[in-house]
């Protein structure tokens, strides 16, 4: 393990909705924590997603999304990834989530969800207990 | 005393409490205003109502001649469910409906398109073709409403559909009221949904200026938005500033395509936000007012007098609301919505008590109309004209709004204009720095999010939300390849071709467009058209 390497974390936005402040927010603060943050913009697919994920070797990935499609497009992300060899990235999300969504995304297979409210802090501490660095 | 006296003698040797003084945009104003904060020339900066700079509102009787329309924002899954809930909210006493589409409508895809997986009817209406737009003013006669229609970079397909219509029920489009949202600029400063770069994007809007001052005299096409530029999280003078900027812009583009400005200008209107602090919301809209009265005399050298006005309809702040305790939310709504009439805004949308979870339900979009309706008819505010007026707090405050927006509005001139800026990603990075400094500020403590980051309570959130079965998807697919399927290829495959040649051409895409929604062509088809033929605009993608 290279030892003091910071974590790399995607932050990407799947689906066609343009509400990104929340997604900025997150990155900005992630990178103010001392993550590596990659952020791919609005609009993705899941193939896209997934795809950077890989190329960008990141540790985990987190999902905005605010249109109300997370049921399908979380696990479309977590399945892409899958199919690349990335399934041991953490995926974690937030967005207009429902709490009784929560159960069946964490079967998908997406670590944590944030719901409106989450603090910036909250998700950094969180993405430090819960995120391992994988082996470069 | 004077004002410098007294908070020498004092003021200073009070105690204060130990906050920031700021309002919610973190502008800091005085412990008091006096007579001694308004310039010489007040009097005339404030005016009277109707008359110019409008300061104190765009018509002499203002409420006491007609209340601003309640308009509340519907639109989900299937045509048919929503134009349920219009008829519901008609029977209610609204007096307007305000349509929202579903993502795949706003960004020009079909539902039966890949990108549209998981989207349909989710965030608003889905609408593809003539079909779904029928079933949508099913037994809503269009001469007897005014409808406003969210949407943007497929709105010239959208306008088109409502014109079909309405021709199918009779209504001439001389008689159309209503208002398109149209306003591309904010889309890439802001709400970010678009299919082809800002000058194209430009060219469609003004296409539709020129087309609606022809044959829709009554329809405003294009509702020059701030709304979403706040929620994105500027702050007030910013929204503000970019707003009266795009719409700078859309006057120069329309002057240079050869309309004369006061052809066009009257119907052009304003959407602005209502945040939570009251008073630079009421600044800001009487300050909205000054400032583009100005601007079109001015800068523009309008005449008509309805070119000066800015009407404006306004929706209170989505972004305030809270998961935690949302009956909250009912007071956040109404202390915005007091704002947005202290302002004097001309249509008004109260959000939901349940927003920030899923889409509203309807005893909670009952509860938001009702809130409208208990300050316009129980609280006696609607009896005096601007009775903020006058008051040294707010016309300081209103003058430094303005003075403030100047600058960001001669900042976006020196770019070269709105369209040089966006290119440029200065509005975009300002917003997004106010957005994080704000967040900051909730994480830290130094604003108060009352149930959020104060006052905190153990809660369960409610589990009764508004949920739009996945069945919408599949339905709504179907019906439009049975729509495609079942209609005259060749005719549909001709009149997107004149779509085509007219895009190409730089002829005005309104009238090809009429006539190739009447073929059942599709919003994703020609939206396809528009990606062919102008490119696909992508997201810069900065932090």
């Amino acid at each position: 393990m290279a030892v003091g390497r910071p974590l790399r974390i995607l932050v990407a936005k799947p689906g066609l909705d343009g509400h990104d402040r929340g997604a900025k927010i997150i990155a900005r603060a992630l990178r103010d924590a001392g993550f590596e943050v990659i952020y791919t913009g609005l609009h993705q697919t899941p193939e896209m997603v997934a795809e950077a994920a890989v190329q960008e070797d990141v540790d985990a990935v987190g999902l905005s999304i605010l249109s109300g499609a997370h049921l399908t497009l979380f696990p479309a992300v977590v399945e892409e990834l899958r199919q690349r060899g990335g399934g041991d990235k953490v995926v974690f999300g937030g967005g207009i989530i429902p709490d009784e969504d929560v159960p069946a995304l964490a079967r998908a297979g997406v670590a944590r969800v944030f719901t409106p409210g989450a603090s910036t802090q909250e998700i950094v501490d969180w993405i430090r207990a819960n995120v391992p660095r994988r082996a470069a | 005393m004077t004002r410098r006296e007294w908070l020498e003698k004092r003021y200073r040797s009070e105690k204060e409490r130990d906050v920031r003084f700021s309002t919610v945009s973190d502008m800091e104003v005085e412990p008091l205003y006096t007579a001694e904060d308004l310039p010489p020339d007040a009097a005339e900066r404030i005016g009277v109502p109707g008359e110019f700079p409008y300061t104190r509102g765009v018509y002499p009787s203002m409420y006491r001649g007609r209340l601003w329309t309640m308009r509340q924002f519907a639109g989900f899954a299937t045509p048919e469910d929503t134009n349920e809930r219009f008829h519901f909210l008609l029977k209610q006493g609204q007096t307007g409906l305000s349509t929202a589409f579903d993502m795949p409508t706003l960004m020009g895809y079909d539902a039966d398109h890949p990108r549209a997986l998981g989207e349909v009817g989710r965030e608003g209406v889905a609408v593809s073709s003539l079909a779904d737009m029928r079933a949508l003013f099913k037994d809503v006669r269009l001469d007897r409403v005014t409808t406003s229609m969210t949407v943007n970079c497929s709105a010239s397909a959208l306008l088109a559909m409502y014109l079909a219509v309405a021709e199918e029920q009779g209504v001439p489009w001389t008689q159309l009221g209503g208002t398109i949202q149209n306003d591309m600029l904010k889309e890439f400063i802001a709400q970010k949904e678009w299919i082809c770069p800002p000058e194209p994007s430009l060219r469609i809007v003004v296409d539709m200026i020129e087309f609606c001052a022809r044959e829709v005299p009554r329809w405003h096409p294009v509702s020059i938005s701030g709304y979403h530029i706040r929620e994105a999280g500027s702050t007030a003078v910013q929204e503000l500033a970019f707003t009266l900027a795009d719409g700078i812009a859309y006057v120069e583009a329309a002057v240079k395509r050869g309309l004369a400005v006061d052809d066009f200008a009257p119907r052009l209107s304003f959407f602005f936000n209502l945040h939570n602090d009251f008073l630079e919301e009421v600044a800001k809209l009487r300050a909205a007012r000054r400032l583009w009265a100005t601007i079109m005399r001015e800068r523009f050298g309008a005449r008509d007098p309805r070119s000066l006005r800015l009407r404006t309809h306004a929706q209170t702040a989505g972004c305030s609301l809270t998961a935690q305790q949302p009956l909250n939310n009912i007071v956040r709504v109404t202390v915005q919505a007091l704002a947005g009439i202290l302002g004097g805004v001309q249509s008004l949308h109260t959000n939901s008590l349940d927003e920030t979870l899923a889409l509203p339900s309807e005893q909670a979009v009952m509860v938001a109309l009702r809130t409208q309706q208990i300050l316009a008819e129980e609280s006696g505010v609607t009896n005096v004209i601007d009775p903020l007026g006058g008051s040294w707090a707010i016309e300081a405050l209103t003058d430094r709004m303005e003075r403030d927006a100047r600058e960001y509005i001669d900042r976006i001139d020196g770019f070269g204009g709105m369209v040089k800026a966006i290119d440029a990603g200065y509005p975009q990075r300002e917003i997004a720095d106010a957005a994080y400094a704000y967040q900051q500020q909730i994480d830290r403590g130094e604003k108060a999010v009352v149930g959020m980051n104060r006052y905190q309570v153990p809660e369960e959130r409610p589990t009764d939300l508004l949920r739009v079965p996945l069945e919408v998807e599949q339905r709504q697919a179907d019906r439009v390849r049975r729509v495609k399927r079942e209609r005259d290829g060749a005719a549909a495959r001709a009149a997107l071709q004149r779509v085509r040649a007219a895009a190409e051409s730089g002829e005005n895409l309104m009238p090809p467009l009429v006539a190739a929604v009447k073929a059942m062509c599709t919003v994703g088809e020609i939206a396809d058209v528009y990606r062919e033929v102008f490119g696909q605009y992508r997201d810069p993608a900065w932090l």
